[in-house]
């Protein structure tokens, strides 16, 4: 069994947070950071974790290819929105993908992108393994790390070698309790130890002695590799390594540091699907992931790679951009600052969860009901058609409306709702084709919304239960 | 189409409390103060009523979610009290339980309470609420402003209406309200505005600023009604009755089928329809004398002058600026302030719009009152949002109308 990357895809949140914003509020606290204090990060909205932004990379990569196949779902972050209760299911749900699949979280190091991913590549994956990365980075405002992650998703289809862009070459793996960083169960934030240790005591021995032991067992010659991943932070390293290696300094990826940043669990996929729309056929890549030892993973891209493209793909997220100068906006977004939301802010709505099981296609996987008498599409499914001149019963079957594109009917912009990043915009939509429904209007800065906009479908938080610490999700319209 | 109740149930008698931040008083009291003045003028004993209905929307920071709050508060005689709600159209839907009743014959004399006591909710607004499991899960909670905001995008879209003309227009409407409502003693907003007030409010829910957006009230208001016979037998003789009666709710055409372009109020155009049909009407624009609607917000407001019929689709809001539904216009609007400026205690609102048809009717309105007498009056009391909504429609006249 050979098994390679079928397709690929990544997200990036919309927002970019200029790190001289950062520095310009903390310097008085920490002017030291002053040298990081270039370029920007991506910043998640109020609405996104890693769920979503894994389903949002999931979507990238599959397009509009059929779902049905696929028969596993790993999702990898270290920023999972529930201890327990599976996320890699939410993601299921909300790609809408069979009930007959096993569906697997991994987490606990930031290698644990890249570990499940060779995991998923050495394993039986049938009709296709959907892989998953993703975090939503929390650091401590004045941070280092502030400065310098990001949040992102990536997102591979695992499959038979036959129909892939990049087969696996091999893969080694190393596991050290070398403590760079930690965080404790039930906190929020990581302690981190000096930099400089890291970088001579754990990223150079530890990475580049997995790197060199990896192309000698796989016997490649380090001056052949086209292409090196080594997602970190750590500023000149990736080019200190490829030399000592004998890897051509041309080969050294772009950490995507100046305008992502470090996102984690998801930045070695990152990296990787931006590698992967750069490539040619017969590419040899070279991934490497730290974080309790390493992970490398080779992999070679086949003629495909020039056919097989992501919806967007990283180019694309880039592209998608817009400057955030608020690092109170981002405070707030990322619960550092406690808000007076008022009295009117205290309604939680409390998920009952037997509604929730009862209604899961139409909540998480937004599907609508299609009424095969009439051929009726509404939103959500009833018992009764909507169609006013058939009120066909029991006729509807499952009509799954997220991939279809929408458009503006009525909108508002709602100052007094209760929202995290106010106003909250909404109003109704209509799919092409048919539905309706009211909808959340999100990332909708920097947009003149008017009737007729075109919407595109995304699955977002829709709220949280704070004394419950419940994540509830929906799915909300963006302008495009 | 059934007959109707045209002419079938006459008002004995009506009240209503002073509308506003009522701080000093619950709602026991607030009924009334709505009842003492009711009673008075139906000339009757409380111990005469067969039965009542009690109009309450916002129960949880209110009353509760029965009818003993009113048989406790006016110590009924041990009669059948009902507890409706309908969103903002509770009031008339209290006032369609009591007439009902009496135009079956199952009750000589009935009474018709609406009461809502908001300022106990700790902020400005409708309190935020549940509008079901399923409907939270999938839906937006929303505020009113913003679900009502929405008919301004799309009626620009439909009509072609630019955004300076319409936000003229939906300005003329408030000030308009607000000159209504300071000749109005038991109006909670009594202070005149200006266009230059509205456009440079700020915004709640875009495109509508503050003065807008009707604010939230304490208040009760009640009808006491029997039949026309009934009423000559207890020595009235100027005799109000009610000539339709019409509740529309949506059935999810307009939320979830197609048709629908958000900019008017499907329920409304249907209860019209039936309204006039009840009454006998054919030419709503020349032969209703007064209107009473819906103004939780300007824009609201100004799509009812079409959705009633009274405006052709896309020039209400030129009828608007025209001055047609000025105090002093051809067929005034919210000649009492509105819910604008009356103010809007949730469920008494349906009743006191009818409150105020009755004594222009009767020529009780002091210094607001029409000069030349109206015959026909219609209100309108609409609950929920334009895209899900509970529309209701009453025509009361002189009874020789």
């Amino acid at each position: 069994m050979t098994n390679g990357i079928l397709r690929y895809g990544a997200y990036i949140p919309v927002a970019r947070l200029q790190r001289s914003a950062i520095h310009a509020a903390n310097k008085w606290f920490a002017p030291g950071l002053g040298g990081l204090a270039k370029g920007e990060r991506s910043m998640a909205s109020w609405d996104e974790d890693a769920i979503t932004m894994g389903v949002e990379a999931a979507r990238d990569a599959l397009g509009p290819a059929d779902r049905s196949g696929i028969r596993a779902l790993y999702l990898a972050s270290n920023t999972m929105p529930f201890a327990e209760r599976q996320n890699a299911v939410i993601a299921k749900e909300a790609l809408n993908l069979s009930d007959e699949m096993m569906t697997l979280d991994f987490g606990g190091s930031l290698r644990a992108g890249v570990t499940s991913l060779i995991t998923a590549l050495s394993t039986e994956a049938g009709g296709g393994i959907l892989h998953l990365a993703a975090d939503l980075r929390k650091a401590k405002p004045g941070s280092e790390a502030e400065m310098t992650q990001g949040d992102a998703g990536a997102a591979f289809l695992i499959g038979d070698a036959e129909d892939a862009v990049a087969v696996m070459v091999g893969s080694t793996s190393v596991s050290v309790d070398f403590v760079d960083h930690f965080r404790g169960a039930g906190t929020e934030t990581d302690f981190t130890w000096e930099s400089r240790w890291i970088r001579d005591e754990g990223v150079r021995p530890i990475l580049q002695g997995a790197l060199k032991t990896a192309l000698s067992r796989l016997d490649i010659d380090p001056a052949s590799v086209d292409r090196l991943l080594v997602p970190t932070a750590i500023r000149g390293a990736p080019p200190q390594i490829a030399k000592a290696l004998g890897i051509g300094a041309g080969a050294v990826a772009d950490t995507l540091g100046a305008q992502v940043g470090d996102t984690g669990t998801a930045h070695p996929g990152l990296m990787l699907a931006d590698a992967l729309e750069r490539a040619v056929p017969g590419e040899t890549i070279v991934l490497a992931a730290f974080g309790s030892g390493c992970d490398v993973l080779v992999l070679r891209t086949t003629d495909r790679i020039a056919i097989v493209r992501p919806e967007r793909g990283v180019r694309g997220w880039l592209d998608r951009r817009r400057v955030e100068e608020n690092y109170l906006k981002y405070l707030c977004f990322r619960g550092h600052l406690d808000m007076d939301i008022g009295i009117r802010g205290e309604h939680q709505e409390k998920q009952p969860l037997s509604a929730l099981w009862r209604r899961r296609k139409t909540v998480l996987g937004l599907v609508g009901g299609r009424c095969t008498k009439s051929g009726t599409i509404q939103f959500p499914k009833t018992e009764i058609s909507v169609n006013p001149n058939d009120h066909a019963v029991r006729t509807q079957v499952d009509h799954p409306l997220a991939e279809v594109p929408a458009r503006i009917m009525t909108y508002t912009a709602d100052s007094l709702t209760v929202s995290p990043n106010p106003p909250q915009y909404y109003g109704n939509i209509e799919f092409e084709g048919g539905g309706r429904m009211m909808a959340e209007i999100t990332d909708v800065e920097g947009w003149d919304l008017d009737v007729g906009q075109k919407l595109r479908m995304v699955f977002r938080v829709k709220g949280v239960d704070e004394s419950r610490n419940y994540t509830r999700y929906f799915w909300k319209a963006v302008p495009v | 189409m059934p007959n109707g109740i045209r002419d079938k149930v006459a008002i004995l008698g009506m009240g209503c409390a002073k509308f506003g931040e009522r701080w000093d008083r619950d709602s026991d009291q607030l009924m009334l103060e709505a009842y003492e003045e009711c009673i008075a003028d139906a000339g009757i004993e409380t111990s005469q009523i067969d039965a009542a209905w009690l109009g309450s929307a916002f129960e949880s920071v209110n009353i509760g979610p029965s009818g003993i709050p009113l048989a406790m508060a006016l110590r009924l005689n041990d009669i059948g009290v009902t507890k409706v709600e309908n969103y903002c159209a509770s009031g008339t839907e209290s006032f369609r339980g009591a007439v009902y009743a009496v135009a079956s014959g199952a009750a000589d004399i009935a009474l018709a309470m609406g009461v809502e006591k908001l300022k106990d909710t700790g902020y400005g607004g409708l309190p935020v609420r549940s509008r079901g499991v399923s409907y939270d899960m999938v839906n937006v909670t929303g505020s009113a402003p913003g679900n009502f905001a929405q008919l301004a995008s799309a009626y620009r879209a439909e009509h072609g209406v630019s955004r300076d003309d319409l936000k003229r227009a939906m300005a003329h409407v408030s000030v308009k309200s607000h000159a209504n409502g300071a000749k109005n003693p038991k109006a909670h907003l009594r202070k005149e505005i200006t266009v230059d007030h509205v456009l440079g409010a700020p915004m709640v829910a875009e495109p509508l600023g503050l003065f807008d957006c009707c604010g939230v009230s304490d208040g009760a208001a009640c009808a006491i009604v029997t039949t026309p016979e009934i009423a000559r037998s207890l020595g009235k003789t100027d005799i109000v009755s009610v000539k339709a009666l019409q509740v529309v709710s949506s059935n999810g055409w307009e939320m979830q089928g197609s048709g629908w372009n958000g900019s008017y109020f499907h329920t409304t155009r249907v209860a019209a329809t039936r309204a006039y049909a009840e009454a006998g009407v054919t030419d709503p624009r020349r032969e209703i004398d007064l209107l009473e609607v819906h103004d939780c917000f300007s824009v609201t407001e100004l799509v009812t002058m079409e959705d009633l019929h009274i405006s052709k689709p896309g020039e209400g809001w030129k009828d608007v600026l025209d001055g047609f539904f000025d105090a002093d216009g051809t067929l005034p609007c919210q000649i009492d302030g509105g819910l604008k400026c009356f103010g809007h205690p949730i469920a008494a609102s349906g009743i006191r719009m009818i409150y105020e048809n009755y004594l222009q009717l009767l020529g009780r309105a002091g210094e607001r009152q029409r000069t030349e007498l109206p015959r026909l009056a219609l209100s309108h009391n609409l609950g929920g949002m334009p895209v899900q909504n509970v529309s209701s429609v009453a025509i009361v006249g002189r009874l020789d109308a």
